[in-house]
């Protein structure tokens, strides 16, 4: 091989790897990422039933149900709410009054079908999207870690609230 | 006095540095011996002052000095001593106090032992580096100051964030730091080599075992990282393609091809051009990484720090280093020889081969994690990147690569032969074969893919094996004269076989364990039994129990093997009350190279509580792996050639030195 034909081999080789990568990622992009929703935009956006997407907002106070494994819980943002199932346990922080980010589906009744739910490991933090959707809304305080911290009498998780039972 | 101390310190080291980066370039203009070795002296007083400031910071958090934010922020005096001192890096402005610590530390190190660097080329690595630590101080003397004082001081501390109140906490960052910053270094020499226009394979023999020791470390941290995350979060996951963990593997993909480049450039002066720009992306993905996780940006498990200034400034940072010396790359590169030919078939076209592989994997890490970011900036919509992503994009990459791996080291140098290093994996593809076959026979009905990943798996440890055997003729002379021969062999074959052998290890952890684990969730009242995989697990009790700083509800389980009795395993949740948060220790008992797994959920008012238990095939593997990965690269770092640095500048650069 000439000198030539060794490097046309090289560079026709990585194109042809890079074009691989670049098909499988925008292939990726388009059939495996996740939106991300508050209850009020998807009360606009009408998301149909089995799409996923992300849901984030701020635990209603006084709506966690608890069950033997499973939680229900309505995830709101100022103007409206979500009902959300999950059958799990909750995180360590998941608390009423503070952020929270559930990944799911909407069922047919309208239920938020959680198979995730994260809370985030402080407890002054609220998930970004939350933030700037609750900033976004007009909805924001900027004590909203502080006073839910003071808060800690009040029993706002499972568990707290079957001590306190 | 300690913490103004301590800030005086970190001033002297930033002026320092602001000597370093300067003073040596001109000397180096101009040719004056004394002034290119005032890098030496000031990189080792830097270290000095560093270390100083690091240690007074560590003092203050030993004994509880709540008159300093820091410490009244992350401590608690309750806290039991060694969290007290892994408390310095478990914050932003202590672990960014800790990165220019190991920076100067590396600094250090160059100026201690690089006496038989040219004194151009240690002046102008010295002065790169110089350059970050600057950077990096300045960043922490406006933005992160650690040593702030607070005008009424409390009497107690807000106590550490308690899933950091864990000895991974001790090891995970102080690793992962020794890695990223590791990278600077190949960093500074690719910037100076590029400034002096000069580079040739001394150059590589030089940056090799730099870029080794940070690539020892990172791997080690990451994996590291994955075990903590899978002990303490207790959800039982050791990967989640989260962006901070995705920042990490970005340099570690970067760096391991920079590590393999290095080998083409050190023997054949090949590459040259390439092996330039991977010291600079490796480290820039470094510094990437610090961003991401350090300006609170993403979304993210691990982002406990938020501060949109912070954010800017090391932006700003980011884009000066990346922006400067990707420009300098443009600008200089093409003065840059060219080195030696080879076919594509041949151990130089294997390493280019793995080069692309590694640096495309990496590329689609990258786009997964920024492409978020991008279109939120772009067009406001919000989405999550996750692990069907980059499974579906990382996973195609890496099974040509795996293929390739054997071969790479059978192959000779310049033109290699295709076929003669086929034959000599015979061996290894028919195991790999069986134990497709086997596996396929067993798991009847179960995922086809999982017994080919395992198959491939075992013909990459098989392949690194045959080329061992290859090497020493075992088999084929006495095993004495094997013996011996192997004996002989460089410490940096052993090095390759370790380290490919234990890329396949991990492999098998990771299918044993994505395939067939299973898990049990439910509630269990005492003397209630779980079974999961053949195991049975009695729940005898729940007790209370005070620690030092925290209150603990622990579950006593009995586990139990065909109606043997195994061990206790006692799961807990701890309740730390300063900030009123709880975290779920999870219990383990390992079986060989699987694990049980219990955590515990919420309890309930009459006694039963929520328990998630899982048992993981093979999972220990996912870490042995790496750490045979690293105990590969340790070999490699102790190879004669390396260890006695035999690096003989080449013949026309000695003679530039005499003639100065």
């Amino acid at each position: 091989m000439t000198r030539k034909q060794r490097r046309l081999t090289m560079i026709g080789g990585s194109l042809a790897v890079l074009a691989f990568a670049a098909g499988l990622v925008l292939y990726g992009l388009r059939s495996s990422i996740v939106f991300f929703s508050t209850p009020s935009m998807a009360a606009e956006q009408h998301i149909l039933p089995g799409k996923r997407f992300r849901l984030g907002g701020l635990v209603q106070p006084g709506s966690l149900v608890c069950r033997a494994t499973s939680v229900t819980f309505d995830v709101a943002d100022g103007s409206a709410k979500l009902p959300v199932a999950f059958a799990g346990s909750l995180p360590d922080l998941f608390r009423e009054g503070q952020g929270v980010v559930a990944e799911g589906a909407l069922d047919a009744s309208g239920v938020f079908r959680a198979d995730t739910v994260l809370a985030k490991h402080d407890e002054n933090y609220m998930p970004r999207d939350v933030a700037d959707a609750l900033k976004k809304q007009g909805h924001w305080k900027d004590d909203y870690g502080k006073q839910v911290s003071d808060n800690v009498g009040a029993p706002t998780t499972c568990e707290g609230r079957r001590v306190t039972q | 006095m300690i913490a103004e101390a301590g800030h005086y310190a970190l001033v002297l080291a930033l002026a320092l540095a602001l000597i370093q980066s300067t003073l040596p370039i001109l000397g180096a203009h101009l040719r004056d011996p004394a002034l290119m070795n005032v890098a030496r002296s000031t990189a080792l007083a830097q270290l000095l002052f560093v270390a100083l400031s690091f240690a007074a910071l560590v003092s203050l958090h030993v004994t509880s000095d709540f008159s300093v934010v820091n410490v009244f922020e992350n401590s608690h005096s309750l806290k039991p001593l060694i969290y007290k001192i892994t408390g310095v890096w478990g914050n932003h402005e202590g672990s960014m106090l800790l990165w220019v610590s190991i920076l100067a530390l590396f600094g250090g190190l160059v100026a201690a032992f690089g006496n038989n660097l040219p004194l151009s080329l240690r002046a102008h690595v010295l002065a790169v580096q110089a350059w970050i630590a600057s950077a990096f101080y300045l960043f922490i003397l406006i933005t992160s100051n650690p040593f702030l004082r607070i005008a009424n001081p409390p009497i107690e501390g807000r106590d550490l964030n308690p899933v950091l109140q864990d000895i991974g906490l001790a090891v995970h960052p102080p690793m992962l730091y020794l890695g990223y910053v590791g990278f600077s270094i190949s960093f500074s020499f690719a910037v100076a080599a590029l400034i002096e226009g000069r580079i040739d394979a001394a150059w590589a023999r030089w940056v090799r075992p730099w870029t080794l020791v940070a690539w020892i470390f990172l791997t080690l941290g990451i994996a590291m990282g994955s075990y903590w995350a899978y002990y303490e979060l207790g959800w039982g996951g050791w990967w989640f393609w989260d962006p901070v963990e995705n920042a990490s593997l970005m340099p570690w993909l970067a760096g391991t091809a920079l590590l393999h480049s290095l080998v083409v450039m050190e023997k054949r002066n090949a590459l040259k051009v390439w092996t330039i720009l991977l010291s600079i992306l490796a480290f820039s993905l470094s510094l990437l990484g610090t961003f991401l996780v350090r300006s609170g940006v993403l979304t993210s498990v691990h982002a406990f720090a938020n501060d949109p200034t912070r954010g800017v400034f090391i932006l700003l940072i980011l884009c000066i280093f990346i922006g400067g010396s990707l420009s300098l790359y443009v600008w200089r590169a093409s003065a840059l020889k060219q080195g030696g030919l080879f076919a594509p078939i041949s151990r130089e076209g294997a390493l280019v081969l793995n080069n692309l592989f590694l640096t495309t994997a990496c590329a689609t890490v990258f786009v997964g994690t920024l492409y978020p970011l991008a279109l939120e900036v772009l067009t406001g919509d919000k989405i999550s990147v996750g692990a069907p992503f980059f499974d579906l994009t990382f996973g195609p990459l890496f099974v040509p690569l795996l293929i390739a791996v054997p071969f790479g080291p059978l192959l000779a140098w310049k033109r290699g032969d295709l076929l003669g290093a086929a034959q000599r994996l015979t061996v290894a593809g028919v195991a790999a074969l069986i134990a497709v076959a086997v596996l396929w026979a067993w798991t009847r009905g179960g995922s086809a893919l999982a017994p080919l990943a395992i198959g491939l798996a075992i013909f990459v440890i098989a392949g690194a094996f045959s080329d061992l055997a290859e090497r020493t003729g075992l088999f084929r002379v006495p095993l004495v004269t094997a013996l011996r021969r192997a004996r002989g062999l460089p410490r940096s074959n052993w090095g390759t076989m370790f380290a490919h052998a234990g890329v396949g290890i991990a492999l098998i952890g990771i299918v044993c364990e994505t395939t067939w684990n299973s898990e049990y969730i439910g509630s269990m009242k005492p003397n209630d039994v779980a079974r999961i995989a053949g195991y049975e697990l009695k729940l005898d009790g729940l007790t209370q129990r005070q620690g030092p700083n925290y209150r603990e509800m622990a579950a006593q389980f009995t586990a139990s093997l065909d109606g043997k009795e195994l061990s206790t395993m006692t799961p807990s949740k701890r309740s730390f009350t300063t900030r009123g948060s709880t975290t779920t220790e999870a219990a383990l008992l390992t079986r060989g190279f699987s694990q049980l797994y219990i955590s515990l959920g919420d309890l309930g008012g009459d006694g039963v509580i929520a328990v998630r238990i899982y048992h993981k095939p093979m999972v220990l593997l996912i870490w042995f792996g790496p750490v045979l990965m690293a105990l590969g690269g340790m070999l490699s770092l102790s190879d004669r050639r390396l260890r006695v640095g035999a690096p003989k500048p080449a013949k026309a650069l000695r003679g530039l030195q005499a003639a100065e």
